[in-house]
């Protein structure tokens, strides 16, 4: 299990985060990510592999993924 | 629960000194505690909390510092809270009981730098002062850092920025401060209070400092009302320090109507509420509480340091809806939308102040729920 964490002095909120994981991130009001969870966002096993995508395709570098 | 005095001995504010050699009379020279690591069993069985506001065990962080090779120390007296003084007094009466607490600290964690960071002004000069006594004294020469006065400068991320000579914003939590903060290394940040607190267990033991405050939360702490600032043992009733309702814990706090508990944690937390670092605001005879709340909440979101999305647009959102319910110019659903708002702030910053502010807007629509109802109907009952 890993955790998605979102640097948000980086985030410009564009969106493209939840684009890629449409499972765990909504956008918000104003375009930042949103977890369906709240806080760092848990990733599940089957979705890992687009949260990689999601922090590899992030312009702002501002997620990473945390082993937990 | 322990029962209380108010006219208990304070502790911290009686260890005025004004200067090293009085303090020395009083108190002796440092307790020196006998190398990394020896003061954290004392801090575990005294329970010191944090007084900065968040209320951290003492103990934990300097036992995780204290695992690094080359740490820093740094004592937070920013206080950047409008209308608390109580770091500011605590620093200009008894700089060296702080001082001595921040050696102690250094001591604790094999520290090899420390830093003080405050605002200029009087206590700031009384620091620098007393710093120039105590050559022979210290063991790591204490450097003192000007702290910008805005809101967020006190949070400890900001602080480390300020050390470095960036701005003093907060930053991303990715690697926490104990582990990577000044220039990457394992970083202890106190509050000043918490460093004389720590400097007087360390002379008096950690039974003695039990003796007062609860058995879950020990100890005295410094409380600013109506700028006032005096010490009392946590846990005191609220109706000794004040009457009516009272917004508890300063601008990131909650409003209590009147029959209010204790102030402690525990006592505090079925209320939504905290002590935080000591602030209460008592609510003005005849004021508004919402037109109170909205001027605060106007200033929150302009202390934000606009880095983060969700505070940077939320919390003007936020501040604007408030202050159209104070001006009863609200739309009805105006508290769907509060709620809807605060929901989207909380958790979503890099640091605790979109949270703080949330748990100032809930308080205020549980707490002068009567009011909203009064105001979304056009009127006001002061
Ligand atoms: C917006 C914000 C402002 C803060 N301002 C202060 C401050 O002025 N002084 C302070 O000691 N702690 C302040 N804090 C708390 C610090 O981040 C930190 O928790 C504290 O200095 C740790 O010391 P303690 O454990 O001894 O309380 C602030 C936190 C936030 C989120
Ligand atoms: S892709 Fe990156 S910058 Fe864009 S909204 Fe998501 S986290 Fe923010
Ligand atoms: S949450 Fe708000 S105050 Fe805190 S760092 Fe981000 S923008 Fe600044």
């Amino acid at each position: 299990m890993t955790t998605l964490h979102i640097d948000w002095t980086a985030c410009h909120g564009r969106g493209l985060c939840a684009e890629l994981l449409p499972e765990l991130l909504a956008t918000d009001p104003w375009g930042y990510p949103i977890a369906r969870t709240g806080g760092d966002v848990d990733v599940p096993a089957e979705l890992h592999a687009d949260a990689v995508t999601a922090t590899k395709f992030c312009p702002r570098l501002a997620l990473r993924l945390r082993a937990r | 629960m322990t029962t209380m005095d108010t006219r208990v001995q304070p502790r911290l504010l009686d260890a005025a000194a004004a200067d090293l050699g009085e303090h020395h009379r009083g108190h002796g020279p440092i307790p020196w505690q006998g190398g990394v690591g020896r003061m954290i069993g004392e801090l575990q069985s005294a329970g010191l909390t944090g007084r900065g506001g968040a209320g951290f065990p003492t103990w934990r962080k300097v036992a995780e510092v204290a695992t690094a090779a080359r740490a820093v120390v740094v004592a937070n007296g920013a206080e950047t809270e409008p209308g608390s003084r109580k770091d500011d007094t605590l620093l200009r009466r008894c700089p060296h009981l702080v001082l001595d607490g921040v050696q102690l600290l250094v001591e604790a964690t094999g520290a090899d730098e420390a830093y003080l960071y405050v605002k200029p002004g009087d206590a700031m000069a009384s620091v620098r002062h007393a710093l120039t006594e105590r050559h022979g004294w210290d063991r790591v020469a204490v450097r003192v850092v000007a702290a910008p006065n805005r809101f967020v400068a006190g949070e400890e991320s900001a602080v480390l920025a300020a050390i470095a000579g960036r701005p003093a914003r907060p930053a991303d939590k990715w690697l926490p401060v104990v582990h990577s903060g000044l220039r990457g290394r394992a970083t202890l940040v106190q509050n000043v209070e918490t460093c004389a607190h720590v400097a007087q267990i360390a002379r008096n033991g950690a039974r003695w400092f039990r003796g007062l405050g609860t058995r879950d939360e020990p100890g005295t702490m410094l409380v600013t009302v109506h700028g006032a600032v005096r010490e009392v043992p946590i846990g005191i009733a609220l109706s000794e320090l004040v009457t009516g309702p009272v917004l508890v814990g300063g601008y990131h706090g909650a409003w209590l109507s009147s029959p209010a508990p204790h102030l402690s944690r525990a006592a505090l937390a079925p209320f939504g509420a905290a002590p935080g670092a000591g602030v209460l605001h008592p609510l003005a005879p005849g004021r508004c509480g919402l037109v109170e709340t909205a001027a605060i909440t106007r200033y929150l979101a302009g202390e934000s340091a606009g880095q983060c999305g969700p505070c940077r647009n939320g919390l003007p959102a936020t501040a604007a809806l408030l202050s159209a319910l104070a001006d009863r110019t609200a739309p009805p659903d105006a508290v769907h939308r509060l709620d809807h708002l605060t929901g989207l702030v909380v958790g979503r910053g890099a640091c605790r102040h979109p949270d703080g502010t949330a748990r100032l807007i809930r308080s205020t629509l549980t707490v002068f729920g009567d009011e909203v109802r009064l105001h979304l109907a056009g009127r006001c009952s002061r």
